[in-house]
């Protein structure tokens, strides 16, 4: 039964879902409605059960003193502050919640994701090698992408903008493309597989 | 000689850090402005999008962000809602990313107060569901369902903007802003393809050759690339001096600066190859 009643499931509603699809009509339209609500009642959930997790992490990191312990008070705290100021306070503009996150919350965001300048810097000036034809002609493509991506490339060529609409249109659209449909063929194919209890491994190996 | 360039290879990476930082720092500081050209790019093509559509058109922002990705796609969302103001769209603002809402709500706020616009007239935040492309598949058939108020809690039936609106079909563009999954490809695959709704978008620069697909079987409208997509849609609706373009010149001189770093990595490359000493 532990292995047959997941298996129904997952054909029961991956049938719905595909039905639903192609026959827009009732009563499948009516089953697949409800199928989409009931999936973001657990996603919500899911964001609860994160929460839990973080703070299970972040206790058990201090109370074993594991490295870099010190930070996880900060987390916490962080988060029971916004957690009591949404819930008491709302969301809304010009409260309390609103104001941490937009003075706080946001430049700190914003600042952990400029760093990432400094280290492709650092990574492209180490790694990035015309070592043969083919890394040359990356070198020299992500070059004119660089220039084309601001007002300077124009500036010291008109067609460099060209140039990079150019590459980013054909060369990296076909690109892209096999690899989007190869992406979307696995999808389909392991989504089948799933529906139809070939593949079982999101039952946590269960046979 | 030689040595130069065996300790040029080996350069410390907290020189190359402070080096970054001073490119992107002394253009601030100097107010460098360089004259932003828009040329034939896909943000004008969503531009053009914007300007044709009848006044009065309901269009769906969707703030699909978060604060790391926010000095790209704040000022496209600032840009593009001004610009749909201005030609006096109604903005229907909600988000796939949790905290988008919030910036999505200061986006439109503060600018909806320059322009003389009013909450619930012209704008409204519908706030954050979870759920991503199947959230946008139910929006299909009716948005009611999905967003019974909006994030201040105020009942969609007492949103006087609102009323007409059942489902996507009511609504005539979608721009989703988008840092990843969910964003924009959730919105082309289920409202573009689905229902047939318009769809544009803006997303960060490293995002961006993944849409280009999108862009050329015309399954999008028009796409803002990174902080330059930001700087054409400011040029284009008429900002003087706006956030992206003023960005524009510390990216400028710190793309100048990663490449040079690139060549004389190159340069101390081929040297050591040469002796024999580069791997």
């Amino acid at each position: 039964m532990r292995l047959i009643i997941p298996l129904a499931i997952t054909f029961t509603s991956g049938m719905i879902m595909i039905l639903n699809f192609f026959i827009p009509h009732q009563p499948f339209a009516l089953l697949g409605d409800n199928l989409q609500e009931w999936y973001m009642i657990v996603a919500s959930g899911a964001i609860f059960l994160g929460a839990a997790n973080l703070l299970h992490v972040h206790f058990r990191k201090i109370r074993l003193k594991l490295k870099n312990w010190k930070y996880s008070p900060v987390t916490i705290v962080g988060f029971l502050v916004m957690i009591i100021l949404g819930l008491f306070y709302g969301v809304t503009e010009n409260l309390p919640f609103d104001y941490l996150f937009m003075n706080m919350v946001a430049p700190m965001g914003a600042t952990m994701f400029s760093l990432l300048a400094f280290f492709v810097a650092s990574a492209a000036f180490r790694a990035f090698r015309a070592s043969n034809w083919r890394a040359t002609l990356l070198l020299t493509s992500a070059f004119l992408v660089m220039l084309g991506q601001v007002p300077i490339g124009a500036m010291i060529w008109d067609k460099i903008p060209l140039a990079k609409v150019w590459l980013m249109a054909i060369p990296n659209t076909a690109g892209q493309r096999a690899v989007m449909i190869g992406a979307a063929m696995g999808v389909v194919a392991t989504s089948l597989r799933m529906i139809f209890g070939i593949e079982r491994s999101y039952l946590g190996g269960a046979d | 000689m030689a040595d130069i360039f065996t300790k040029i290879g080996n350069l410390d990476r907290r020189i190359i850090f402070v080096l970054i930082a001073l490119s992107v720092i002394i253009p601030i500081l100097t107010d460098l402005i360089i004259p932003n050209i828009v040329g034939a790019e896909p943000s004008r093509d969503l531009f053009e999008f914007v300007d044709s559509l009848p006044p009065g058109s309901n269009v769906i922002i969707s703030f699909d962000y978060d604060p790391s990705t926010m000095p790209e796609l704040q000022p496209m969302a600032e840009a593009v809602v001004r610009h749909l103001f201005e030609k006096g769209h109604k903005i229907i603002g909600m988000a796939l990313w949790p905290q988008g809402a919030a910036l999505g709500q200061d986006a439109m706020s503060s600018l909806s107060d320059s322009l003389g616009k009013e909450q619930y007239q012209d704008w409204v935040n519908l706030g954050y569901k979870t759920g991503g492309g199947v959230m946008i598949v139910r929006l299909g058939t009716s948005m009611r369902a999905i967003f019974p108020t909006d994030r201040d809690n105020v009942p969609w039936s007492e949103i006087p903007m609102l009323q007409g609106i059942n489902n996507l079909d009511d609504i005539q563009l979608v721009i989703s802003l988008s840092a990843g999954d969910p964003g924009i490809i959730a919105w082309v695959m289920m409202a573009g393809d689905r229902y047939d709704i318009p769809i544009g978008g803006g997303c960060t620069a490293v995002s961006a050759p993944q849409l280009y697909t999108y862009l050329q079987t015309e399954q999008m409208v028009g796409l803002l690339g990174g902080l330059k997509g930001a700087a054409d849609y400011e040029t284009l609706v008429g900002i003087d001096n706006g956030q992206a373009i003023r960005g524009m010149s510390p990216q400028s001189v710190a793309h100048i600066a990663i490449m040079l770093f690139i060549i004389i990595g190159n340069v101390a490359y081929f040297m050591q190859k040469k002796r024999g000493g580069a791997r």
